[in-house]
């Protein structure tokens, strides 16, 4: 079996209001050099088959399913 | 006409909108359930609005691999009428028969209120309107900030596919004031304001029906 994590976020070209929002909380409780925040998806994936398939099929439902490239991209790592 | 409403779990306006088409238009229409694979004998597709999958992942996106979506898809590649409204919206962006998407109000507030709306009527979906018309429409959504880059957005524009743009204030910060858009073909309409809750002077408003009026005239030959 393998483990693999996605990371999904939105391109820097949208804007991220949720982080937006956030980050307008961080600087009234007084953390002014917080300059930017954004938020993503992260999945936590397990593939019954080897390292090689499985970064290949969780490739595949990155670009279908977890992330629309329209607005998003993605990341995927291979846990230890 | 018959017209096929789709109920997914979590669907919410599937009553109101069989109410709409059927009893105020009197046009034929009834529900199909997500996991069917036909659409035979249908003229017409109506997404309803809703939650589908508690909006999780994000909003439609579930619902855009659901069994009816390939029929979908092809029959709206067949030219034939497919309408999806508010959350059926997000469902035919997420499955790519319109361009685009929609994220979060940038306000971050689910906003429900009557909104004012300005009509391109030189689409199929909103021809029974005047020429730049003002009407009501309800509005009720959390996620419907329409972008899109600027090249999309130009060709929305020059195709004429923009059909309905926020008036006053913009509710969601959708670029462009943008609140419904058709496919470059014209046949395939989402839009975030609910046509379906305004049909009736009970419901507050009639300007609804010639969304439907429009569906009517345009896409079927031997209804008026």
């Amino acid at each position: 079996m393998t483990k693999v994590k996605v990371y999904v976020m939105y391109k820097e070209s949208i804007l991220d209001p949720q982080g937006q929002a956030v980050k307008m909380a961080t600087q009234k409780m007084g953390f002014t050099e917080i300059s930017d925040i954004r938020i993503g998806k992260y999945f936590e994936i397990e593939v019954d088959a080897d390292v090689a398939t499985a970064k290949a099929q969780v490739e595949a439902i990155s670009e279908q399913l977890l992330s629309n490239p329209n607005m998003e991209t993605y990341h995927v790592e291979i846990m230890e | 006409m018959h017209f096929a409403v789709i109920q997914f779990p979590g669907s919410n306006c599937d009553f109101d909108l069989l109410w709409a088409i059927r009893n105020v238009m009197g046009a034929e229409a009834k529900f199909v359930w997500h996991n069917e694979k036909s659409l035979e004998g249908f003229d017409g597709v109506l997404i309803p609005g809703g939650f589908s999958y508690g909006d999780y992942l994000r909003c439609g996106s579930i619902a855009s691999f659901a069994n009816i979506m390939p029929e979908i898809k092809g029959f709206a590649s067949e030219g034939k009428p497919v309408l999806g409204i508010c959350n059926g919206f997000q469902i035919l962006i997420e499955a790519g028969l319109l361009p685009g998407a929609l994220i979060r109000n940038n306000t971050l507030k689910f906003v429900s209120k009557w909104q004012p709306l300005q009509v391109n009527n030189l689409t199929k979906f909103s021809s029974e309107f005047a020429e730049n018309e003002i009407i009501n429409l309800p509005i009720a959504h959390g996620e419907g900030q329409y972008i899109a880059d600027e090249k999309t957005l130009s060709n929305l524009q020059e195709n004429n596919q923009i059909a309905f743009t926020y008036e006053d204030e913009n509710p969601n910060g959708s670029l462009r004031n943008i609140a419904g858009i058709t496919n470059s073909s014209g046949n395939v309409l989402g839009m975030m304001p609910h046509p379906e809750r305004a049909v009736e002077e009970l419901l507050g408003g009639t300007d609804g029906k010639k969304v439907f009026a429009s569906i009517l005239k345009n896409f079927c030959e031997d209804c008026f």
